[in-house]
């Protein structure tokens, strides 16, 4: 079975350590240049990952400093999926303001959720809202 | 003068400060955070700043990053200056559209570009 029909999947705790975070990243990176996701696929992938990760870390773990997260991912042919899970209490992704709106411009805060949904095909949270699953479907699959 | 630990090249160049990025991706959180501070620290050092910022080296950022630009933007035009970007790779620049950041920056494709449109 060549590389384009292989799936990739695995579960890792992940600390607030950045070589940690690159590691992963670079893992399902990798695993989505084998299954032939493009360049700008791969963007998208990782600046989600990133996003990801960094709200759980920074808001999720805001009161949880040293605490790690569970990141799950699935990478195949069709679609490539995260999961990020902190120990935090979750919040409510309606509650964050649109940062696009012309009042909210020039606040540095708050772009990270909506880069993840402009990039994924889709985002969803469980009902405690500490778990964000992030599904990216292959352009044309 | 950029300290030691510094990510960033800084250079002076007909009273305009012009800031590089050392790093392809500007990604980690506590990174982004102290790169702001020594941008920022430069802006408050200076009466009426003039600023360019180039994205040459950068594949890569995250919201962080744009946050930190934001901080250094209302820096400056708090003291009425000037703060130019220039040379954003078309993904990244992507970012800045989707976010709508296109219209609070003065962005411009090269650096070139850039140094000729201070006033």
């Amino acid at each position: 079975m060549s590389d384009a029909h292989r799936r990739f999947h695995d579960v890792v705790t992940l600390h607030r350590n950045r070589g940690e975070i690159e590691r992963l990243s670079d893992a399902i990176l990798v695993a989505a240049e084998r299954c032939g996701y493009s360049k700008a696929s791969r963007f998208a992938i990782r600046l989600a990952f990133e996003e990801a990760v960094t709200n759980a870390f920074h808001h999720g773990h805001a009161r949880l400093p040293g605490e790690p997260v569970e990141v799950e991912y699935e990478v195949g042919p069709d679609q490539v999926s995260m999961s990020v899970t902190d120990r935090g209490p979750g919040f409510r992704p309606e509650d964050v303001p649109d940062p696009t709106l012309e009042e909210n411009l020039a606040n540095p805060n708050g772009r990270g959720l909506m880069l993840m949904r402009t990039y994924m095909s889709a985002v969803l949270f469980n009902e405690r809202g500490n778990r964000v699953t992030m599904i990216y479907r292959r352009p044309g699959a | 003068m950029a300290s030691p630990e510094s990510r960033l090249r800084i250079t002076n160049r007909e009273n305009i400060t012009l800031v590089e990025f050392m790093d392809r991706n500007i990604l980690d959180e506590m990174n982004v955070q102290a790169i702001g501070e020594e941008i920022g620290a430069l802006v408050e050092g200076s009466a009426h700043p003039r600023m360019l910022i180039s994205f040459a080296n950068v594949d890569h950022l995250t919201s962080a990053a744009l946050g930190a630009l934001i901080t250094v933007r209302n820096k400056v035009k708090a003291k009425n200056g000037e703060l130019k970007l220039a040379d954003i790779d078309p993904q990244i620049h992507e970012v800045f559209e989707i976010t709508r950041l296109t219209g609070l920056f003065d962005i411009h494709p090269t650096s070139q570009d850039a140094m000729k449109s201070f006033a």
